[in-house]
């Protein structure tokens, strides 16, 4: 009987084109149980992360009976853990292929439920690890399934005993394994990390749970120092699973002070670290998040600028989104320091980059940081030539509705500021283009438009009667007449 | 859940109650639509319900009472008026995968029979596993078998090897639906034995009516080309043994010897039931003759003797047989196992010396009938019925009223109330499996006369485990669902 190692997508399509599947399958109802393990090993190597061999596993048949089939009869519990761990895998990547529904019963009622029973105390620990991990990826992307998984065995308690191992009621019986448990007793913290991250990805009330669990926190806390670099990713995930709960934000993280081993984190990280770092980091700036000032002490700033510079998009737009998220009613400071760090260069750089999200957050950053009469004329009063000139160069150039109304909503702050309004009226050309998307078919441009005059002709102000004069004389009256008999009624009201 | 030594899972919460009105948390609220269930583990005293088909995870130590030794009633309760719910209890298949963790369970348990531990004594439990073999084989007699088996093992048996075989005899002959010829061997081989087992002797004795009863269809069948059927249908030959009996004076007056004479045999017998009796025959197979004309007993031998001269003229072949039969019987050393062939042989010829009705013989008719349709087998059947009436009537004299005895009687003459027997009410007695208790009585009085086990170790350790298991149920010991003693005999 065969047994070679299959690494990657290039030898499961070299075997698989081989033909090799139908011979393969047929292994599998061998009187040998060596062999049928054998043939299923090969399955769960085959079908990994390979859609195309998981469509076509899906449809083969041995003695008139389909693989999933076979698969689900070898999930049953009398059988051997290993038989059933294997089995679970194929059926997991198949689904993840999309071969297999979501909420077939042969996934929700057979596989989740196998998978939930490796994680139990009973079983060894590099079962506990393995069923962990499968799950993790099984109900990855689909919140029904963490629903169910969740309320499953009390799993996410079950969970938890991942970091109590070895316990003093572990049922060790020889030294040998004793050894080998404490030497691998991070893969049961990595593996439950991956799994919580999974399970609290998208529902509320899964996260609270999970939070709620007994030192929870801590054990991410410690999760981020931990010197094995996978423990430390997991815990990430984990992290940022958990940093989608507005509530968490406000309550647990800030009790525990996560920031710090975070920042470390983000020192020298490699990129898939960075990536979900940095998101994760993202979420905790948001305006609600207690835990925002001490984080900016501790040089994000800094970090958050080289992260735009990076060539790896996703780092990029965490970068942006980060900082556009930190300028969110900031102090002067802060929003000064952010204008220090990135240079003006970086921002004509970010403004002209291919990826749409990085220019929309780019703007987005500008919009925040544009907030605040005082700020704006300050900020103006320094960067407002290179501003503008932004300004002009996207209105300019060719670009989607959402970005050309972010500029728009750029300028309307703008003209909110007292000095920074005559960097609008003193610019002709900005004003024409103000006049033109007034009378633009794109309602949500016009309205932007008008939000630049509403505020430049604002009669409270100082020298309102100047300016409105001006734009009398361009004929922007003409147009608000016009517009003002227009069907649209945000338009009229305006 | 909020009563004593209730327990429940609330669907506004998702509380688990448990005796008390403090709930902990347990799983997910549930409301319209939700199929809700719950599993009660008898094995390991926990509890836990399902959502869906989703467990929601075991609780231990719920119960005040083991549930095992109390009666749980499932209840539903509910709240708002015009409630609805529709109750399962696997009329309809259950969503939550039952069978699976039924499955699991049912591994665990023969996974701890399976790896019980023997402990140091290993040493000893092989002794003891051979020990329990060989004593089973003795115990049957299945002689040459023990004998190999104790070789190999280099063991020894401790009932010598004519013992063995002569039980071995025995049991054949009961199994074979000859019982007279099994008492006539018995009271030969043990004598005294039966007499001190009058309850043994009568259910014997019983045996042999209904062996009677089941008539002649083989005897007719051996002269096809088709073999005898089995040795199930076997003619009434106790009631026409007198040629049994008589060769066996035939075969003594030519001097064999044999360790117990044949006239020793006749003449216990018929002291113990017969003396009474105004007509000749002891019902046994020893002396009787067929004839139901009476015949003084000191003459009946030497009728029967006369009587069998005179047949055994006849017959050439007969005579030869039954000496062949005879020396079967009174040498055993291991021709026996061809013998009970001969034997049946001979028998049969012997039985039809005595037809006269060529109608029997037909072969084709699918039917059997009674005694094999031959008159005069059944008159002597019924004869031997009234024997048997008038034996059960002294035992009550003697030992009082035996209402096992009663039925024992009221079954076997039931048999002759209907005209096809063998489909009747009480057919089963026909059924030659019913051979094997008798059998199996008959060979543990014999081991224990002589002061040797009467049950091998092997039965005794069977008897126990059932036993074991259905005091487990009783108790509700639930783990005895998933052990069954069959599942380890072949």
């Amino acid at each position: 009987v065969f047994c070679f190692p299959l690494k990657g997508p290039d030898h499961q399509t070299l075997l698989f084109n081989y033909g090799a599947v139908q011979n393969i399958a047929h292994l599998l109802v061998s009187t040998s149980y060596k062999v049928r393990m054998q043939a299923l090993k090969c399955f769960s190597v085959l079908a990994f992360e390979n859609p195309q061999v998981s469509m076509t596993l899906v449809n083969v048949s041995v003695d008139g009976e389909l693989l999933p089939q076979i698969f689900v009869k070898m999930l049953q519990r009398d059988k051997p853990i290993e038989m059933q761990l294997t089995a679970a895998k194929c059926l997991t990547s198949m689904c993840r292929a999309g071969a297999i529904r979501t909420d077939d019963s042969c996934i929700v009622l057979k596989t989740l439920p196998c998978l939930v029973r490796m994680c139990s105390k009973e079983k060894l620990l590099e079962e506990r690890v393995e069923g962990a991990e499968t799950l993790a990826y099984l109900i990855e992307t689909d919140v029904e399934l963490q629903r169910i998984a969740s309320i499953t065995d009390h799993l996410i308690v079950m969970l938890a005993d991942y970091f109590k191992y070895p316990s003093s009621v572990s049922a060790i019986t020889d030294i040998k394994r004793l050894d080998h448990d404490l030497k691998h007793a991070h893969e049961l913290r990595q593996a439950a990390f991956k799994l919580y991250a999974s399970l609290g990805a998208n529902d509320e009330d899964i996260r609270k749970k999970i939070i709620e669990t007994e030192n929870m926190m801590d054990r991410i806390v410690n999760g981020l120092s931990e010197s094995s670099i996978k423990v430390r990713l997991a815990a990430v995930r984990c992290l940022h699973s958990l940093s989608r709960s507005v509530q968490q934000l406000r309550t647990s993280f800030q009790d525990h002070a996560v920031w710090k081993p975070l920042m470390k984190v983000l020192q020298n990280a490699p990129n898939e670290i960075l990536v979900v770092a940095s998101s994760t980091l993202c979420n905790l700036l948001l305006e609600f998040s207690p835990s925002k000032e001490p984080i900016l002490e501790s040089g994000a700033i800094e970090l958050l600028c080289s992260l735009t510079q990076s060539e790896n998009l996703a780092l990029r737009v965490n970068g942006i989104w980060a900082l556009m998220n930190m300028a969110f009613q900031a102090e002067q400071k802060i929003k000064s320091d952010i204008l220090r760090g990135l240079s003006t260069e970086q921002l004509f750089q970010l403004l002209s980059d291919s990826d749409v999200n990085v220019l929309m957050k780019t703007l987005g950053l500008l919009r925040n940081l544009l907030s605040t009469r005082p700020h704006i004329d300050h900020i103006m009063s320094t960067h407002g030539k290179q501003i503008m000139q932004a300004v002009t160069l996207i209105l300019e150039g060719e670009h989607n509705i959402e970005v050309k109304e972010q500029t728009l909503c750029i300028l309307a702050n703008i003209a909110d500021g007292t000095t920074a309004k005559e960097l609008i009226m003193t610019n002709d050309d900005i004003l024409q283009k103000i006049k033109y998307y007034m009378s633009h078919s794109n309602a949500k441009l016009q309205l932007a438009a008008m939000f630049c005059i509403s505020n430049l002709i604002w009669n409270e102000e100082e020298g309102s009667q100047e300016r409105q004069d001006k734009l009398r004389d361009m004929g922007i009256v003409d147009i608000l007449h016009k517009l003002s008999q227009s069907s649209d009624p945000n338009l009229c009201d305006k | 859940g909020w009563d004593k030594h209730s327990y429940g899972y609330h669907g506004d919460d998702g509380h688990s109650f448990c005796s008390s009105g403090t709930g902990q948390p347990y799983g997910p609220t549930f409301t319209t639509g939700d199929v809700i269930g719950c599993c009660v583990n008898l094995i390991n005293n926990t509890c836990f319900y399902t959502k869906n088909g989703h467990s929601l995870g075991e609780k231990r130590r719920v119960f005040l009472f083991l549930p095992s030794q109390s009666n749980l009633y499932p209840t539903v309760g509910l709240q708002t008026p015009g409630e609805i719910v529709d109750a399962n209890f696997g009329q309809q298949p259950f969503v939550f995968d039952i069978e699976d963790y039924m499955r699991e369970w049912r591994a665990k348990i023969q996974s701890t029979i399976k790896r019980f531990p023997i402990g140091d004594r290993l040493g000893e439990w092989q002794a003891m596993l051979q020990n329990m073999v060989s004593s089973y084989l003795v115990h049957h007699g299945y002689c040459s078998t023990a004998t190999a088996f104790a070789r190999v093992t280099d063991t020894t048996i401790q009932e010598e090897q004519t013992s063995i075989k002569n039980r071995q005899r025995i049991q054949k002959l009961v199994l074979a639906g000859r019982v007279g010829e099994a008492i006539e061997a018995t009271q030969q081989l043990y004598p005294g034995l039966l007499e001190h087992n009058p309850n043994l002797l009568f259910m014997l004795k019983c045996r042999q009516f209904v062996e009677m009863v089941n008539g002649t269809d083989s005897e007719v069948r051996c002269f096809s080309a088709r073999s005898p059927r089995s040795q199930d249908s076997y003619p009434g030959s106790p009631s026409l043994s007198p040629r049994h009996g008589s060769s066996n004076s035939h075969v003594h007056s030519t001097g064999a010897d044999s360790p117990t004479c044949s006239n020793g045999v006749m003449s216990t017998k018929s002291k113990q039931s017969h003396s009474k009796y105004p007509t000749l025959s002891s019902s046994s197979s020893s002396s009787s003759s067929s004839s139901p004309s009476s015949v003084n007993y000191s003459e009946s031998n030497s009728t029967d003797s006369t009587k069998s001269q005179q047949h055994s003229s006849t017959s050439n072949q007969e005579t030869s047989d039954s000496e062949m039969e005879m020396e079967a019987e009174h040498y055993p050393n291991g021709v026996l196992e061809n013998s009970s062939t001969r034997i049946m042989n001979g028998t049969y010829k012997h039985e039809e010396i005595l037809q006269t009705d060529e109608s029997s013989m037909e072969d084709s008719c699918p039917q059997r009938q009674l005694c094999g349709g031959n008159h005069a087998a059944t008159e002597r059947m019924i004869q031997f019925g009234r024997e048997l009436q008038m034996l059960s009537e002294q035992l009550c004299r003697e030992y009082g009223k035996n209402t096992v005895h009663k039925k024992m009687l009221q079954d076997a003459f039931s048999l002759l109330a209907y005209s096809d027997p063998w489909n009747c009410p009480v057919g089963q007695q026909l059924d030659p499996i019913q051979r094997e208790p008798v059998c199996a009585a008959l060979n543990s009085a014999i081991l224990e006369s002589q002061n040797l086990p009467k049950q091998p170790p092997l039965m005794l350790a069977l008897g126990q485990a059932s036993e074991c298991l259905r005091l487990m149920a009783r108790v509700g010991l639930g783990s005895c669902s998933f052990a069954r003693v069959d599942d380890y005999l072949h």
